[in-house]
């Protein structure tokens, strides 16, 4: 994993205007400003999908059916005549709120963990970090397999998955922090004054680790979208009749003969989501602080 | 040198232990009983003991355990219920299409990558440099499934040029070169754009160093600066961090194997994965775990090879 | 006498996406076949630009301002790239400061003295590789013919830079370039460093631009001395005259500061009072004036040009003459 220097603890992220800098330098950078713009329009439509879709996504209109893109369906019609561009943007829902959630929730754990490992008793760490290594050497997509083989297929598992892989990585990171941290000289001196480990872990651990973990995990969103997209594309993740992107390309590649519109409408938003919080990851990592490239 | 072999390794089976339990333990933690979830809820009280007995659910923890590793350790990987055929010999069967598609798709990133990634460090924010930077960070990001659908798409449905279903005909390797092609572009695409950039962020560094000062001083031709001085020792990181990512490239070889309906060992998961078939899917996996993990003591034993510090220093 | 090489009034700028930062100006100097010149000054003073500056080894943002620097009849600043690299290692050879990062570490000692030794013109690879061991001997290395294979961190900092004077000697280069070699190495090694670099001279007849802060190093091994500071030439001469007679109040506060020279025992050691000036932006006057106990007000409004004290002995100073000790 990538070493978190001793630097850590010298730049606060507290700092005030960090954020106002960030956001000028991005602009400035085109990659950088390409990914904000992406991320924005993706964030726009899983936001208020709702309110944009021009049909309903799920509504089956048979007779509708494979209409080419048209100006009334721009994105065409399904088998089933349901409109495409509809349920991209319904999709858009999803691919958000999955990646998200389930990121959120991997930092929160990874974050409870990592402490744990770094301020427990030796066996403690040595234990977590033996079952984090072990769920590394799983490739990702066969350890998701194997859990939807167990528990069968639906958005809980998909989500469980998700946790499991990307918990070990913000696990270690925030040990890394920790342990740097703890042995860090100003740290043993405001100890010996009496600080408690809580103070300490709360005003200067969590300000400093709380950037780079955000930093990366905002670069594995884009992951944790392609591989909830895959796995519904090959039936083992979210069940029909959701509109999932990697839905939409799995009934679009049965029909990529006679109606190829589908599943060029089911790459597109991948591409988009991918490329964009990934070009906005980049960006952010390279302006946000020079010394933080060896951390992130 | 040996010794330094054994550790490693010896590392990795630890770790490969733990995740076998873990494997199994989860078998056993999942709710309802195994047998029904694997034939689902028609199936007849006689099957359902047939595979209890077969799956040997009936014994305590520990023997099943015990069974297990035994089994393991003889190469046994089970039984699939379906076919009464052991596990292995399907695994057998469809690993090396496996591999054929990781090396082809692996070859070409790096036949490709390497280059570019030292032509980038070379010729520093040149045209080139700069577009192969937003490129590589395009593909390293955009998703293998999708590049092998747009190309299913260009190639086999507008153009009609290349078959989609596949590995092509055993016996004639003019067929299967051709079944190849697609997927094993598809893998490697991402793989190209990641290999550029850390072979340029390695060369970048290795350039900036006294050593190659001194190589110039004494008046050597620059290509062989870069090709036996520098890349040689910028070769070394990347040879660790692509044994890393070989994990990726197993995961992104079940998608393509599946949109390709190719004969390996990641549709032999998704095929018994959709079935629930668990025996199939447990060897499948515990395979590529296998795989996955001694490629690290490999990548660490090929460092060693070409770094005479390493060596120097076990 | 013959020279071998020669920098005629050359300026070199470094861009730095501010102001320009005038690096070396007007520097002139001659190195005559065979001799031993020294180069001496403090830290910026110039003296690595320069020797890079020679080999054409300058990074990418420095520009030749103005100036020759003749080798062989001709203006190898204005040769090409190709050119220049059959010069380097062959006819000019340099060696660097630092021996524990300047040889390659993977690659063994014999196989890059046969890369230096290209052109297949000389022998086959045996022969090279004799010729090698020859080199490695003749510098102190035992065991040559097997040392050959090792790699460089496989021997101690002295014994590297033997390795380094011996890959610089191994074509017989008119000049060889010293960049401040022993720098790096404890006092008994750089006085085998210094005798070696004297034997080597007397040898095979090369000339040593011998490059250091090290006085007494200077002192012992050169047979002229240039004394850079801030970028510009301000004294050079014959050794005995340097260090007997400097003209240059630098040149004498450098000998009187050397703290080999102090005759009694003291608890302030002597230094030269004020800060080495900004090289973007040269002031006018001498470039030594804002430092120098001497200056008037000559000085500090117009620059010396260099002034001939006597055979060969050049001071770029006003009172070069006026100041002289007798």
């Amino acid at each position: 994993m990538t070493p978190v220097c001793a630097q850590i603890s010298e730049k606060p992220w507290s700092e005030p205007g960090v954020a106002s800098a960030t956001l000028r330098r991005l602009r400035r950078d085109p990659m950088g400003s390409i990914g904000l713009v992406l991320v924005l329009l993706i964030l726009f439509c899983g936001i208020f999908s709702s309110w944009i879709t021009p049909f309903d996504p799920l509504k089956i209109n048979v007779p509708d059916r494979f209409h080419s893109p048209s100006l009334v369906h721009w994105m065409g019609t399904d088998n089933l005549g349901r409109d495409v561009f509809s349920r991209v943007i319904a999709g858009s829902r999803i691919a958000l709120s999955v990646g998200i959630t389930t990121i959120a929730t991997a930092l929160a754990l990874g974050l409870v963990l990592g402490l744990a490992a770094g301020y427990g008793p030796r066996w403690l760490d040595n234990v977590l970090m033996l079952v984090s290594d072990s769920i590394y050497s799983f490739p990702t997509v066969m350890l998701a397999l194997t859990v939807v083989t167990l528990l069968g297929a639906s958005i809980s598992t998909l989500m469980f998955v998700v946790i499991v892989i990307q918990t070990p990585a913000y696990a270690r990171l925030t040990r890394t922090a920790t342990l740097t941290i703890k042995s860090s000289e100003y740290v043993q001196a405001i100890e010996s004054l009496g600080a408690s480990k809580l103070r300490i872990i709360i005003v200067h651990l969590l300000p400093n680790v709380v950037g780079p973990l955000l930093i990366i995990a905002s670069m594995d969103i884009p992951s944790v979208v392609a591989l909830e997209a895959g796995l519904t594309y090959l039936g083992m993740g979210i069940p029909p009749p959701a509109p999932s992107w990697g839905r939409i390309l799995q009934e679009g590649f049965g029909q990529i003969r006679t109606a190829p519109w589908i599943v060029i409408a089911g790459g597109i938003p991948l591409i988009i989501t991918t490329l964009g919080f990934t070009f906005l990851g980049e960006a952010l990592r390279d302006n946000l602080d020079p010394k933080l490239r060896h951390v992130v | 040198m040996l010794f330094y072999a054994i550790q490693r390794i010896g590392l990795s089976i630890l770790i490969l232990f733990t995740s076998m339990v873990m494997l199994f333990t989860a078998l056993k933690l999942i709710p309802g009983d195994p047998a029904t979830i694997m034939l689902g809820s028609r199936a007849s009280p006689a099957m359902r003991a047939r595979i209890t007995e077969q799956l040997g659910l009936n014994d305590s923890v520990v023997v099943q355990l015990g069974t297990f590793f035994g089994k393991l350790l003889r190469g046994d990987l089970g039984t699939d219920m379906w076919s009464q055929r052991p596990v292995s010999q399907m695994v057998m069967e469809s690993l090396p299409y496996t591999l054929v598609l990781i090396a082809a798709g692996l070859g070409w990133a790096v036949l490709i990558g390497v280059p570019l990634g030292c032509y980038s460090a070379v010729r520093r924010n040149s045209v080139l440099d700069r577009i192969t930077g937003v490129l590589s960070v395009a593909t390293i990001s955009i998703p293998s499934f999708v590049v092998a659908i747009y190309l299913i798409l260009l190639f086999s449905i507008q153009l009609g040029w290349l078959p989609i279903i596949g590995a092509g005909d055993s016996g004639n390797w003019k067929d299967q070169a051709i079944h190849l092609l697609m997927p094993a572009f598809a893998l490697g695409l991402g793989w190209v754009g990641y290999l550029a950039r850390i072979v340029r962020a390695s060369m970048l560094e290795v350039m900036g160093e006294n050593h190659i000062r001194t190589a110039r001083a004494h008046g050597l031709p620059e290509f062989q600066i870069i090709k036996s001085y520098a890349l040689r020792i910028a070769i070394l990181p990347t040879i660790t961090l692509l044994a890393v990512a070989v994990g990726g490239l197993l995961s992104s070889a079940v998608f393509i194997e599946a949109i390709f309906a190719r004969p390996g060992i990641g549709k032999l998961i998704v095929d018994a994965a959709s079935m629930r078939n668990f025996p199939v899917v447990q060897g499948g996996v515990l395979t590529t775990v296998f795989l996955f993990a001694i490629t690290m003591p490999i990548a660490d034993l090929l460092v060693a090879w070409l770094d005479p510090r390493v060596r120097a220093n076990l | 006498m013959q020279s071998v090489l020669e920098i005629d009034h050359m300026s070199i700028d470094f861009d730095t996406g501010r102001a320009p930062v005038h690096v070396l100006r007007d520097i002139s100097l001659t190195v005559p076949a065979g001799e031993i010149v020294g180069i001496v000054g403090e830290s910026g003073s110039g003296k690595s630009t320069l020797a890079l500056a020679i080999m054409r080894l300058l990074s990418g943002n420095a520009r030749v301002t103005a100036g020759r620097i003749i080798f062989d009849d001709k203006d190898i600043l204005k040769l090409t790239e190709d050119a220049m690299r059959e010069i380097r290692g062959r006819r000019i050879a340099m060696v660097f400061q630092d021996p524990m990062t300047s040889l390659n570490p993977v690659r063994s000692i014999g196989r890059q003295m046969l890369d230096i030794q290209r052109h297949g013109a000389d022998g086959n690879t045996a022969s090279k590789r004799s010729k090698a061991a020859a080199v490695l001997k003749r510098v102190g290395i035992p065991d040559a013919d097997q040392q050959l294979d090792n790699y460089a961190f496989q021997f101690s900092g002295g014994m590297r830079q033997r390795i380094a004077i011996a890959m610089g000697m191994i074509e017989k280069p008119e000049i060889l370039i010293a960049d401040e070699v022993t720098t790096a190495l404890d006092v008994t090694l750089e006085a085998q460093i210094l005798h070696l670099l004297r034997e080597l001279r007397d040898e095979i007849g090369c000339a040593i631009l011998f490059i250091s802060h090290n006085l007494g190093a200077v002192a012992e091994l050169c047979d002229r001395v240039l004394v850079l500071y801030a970028g510009e030439v301000v004294e050079q001469g014959p050794i005995t005259d340097i260090f007997y007679r400097p003209q240059h109040p630098y040149s004498r506060a450098l000998i009187a500061c050397d703290p080999a020279r102090i005759s009694e025992v003291t608890r302030d050691l002597p230094v030269i009072a004020g800060e080495v000036p900004n090289l973007a932006a040269i002031p006018r006057g001498c470039i030594f004036s804002p430092r120098c106990t001497l200056a008037s007000d000559l000085c500090h409004r117009e620059a010396p040009a260099m002034f001939e004290v006597g055979n060969g002995h050049f001071a770029r100073c006003h009172f070069a003459e006026a100041v002289a000790p007798r």
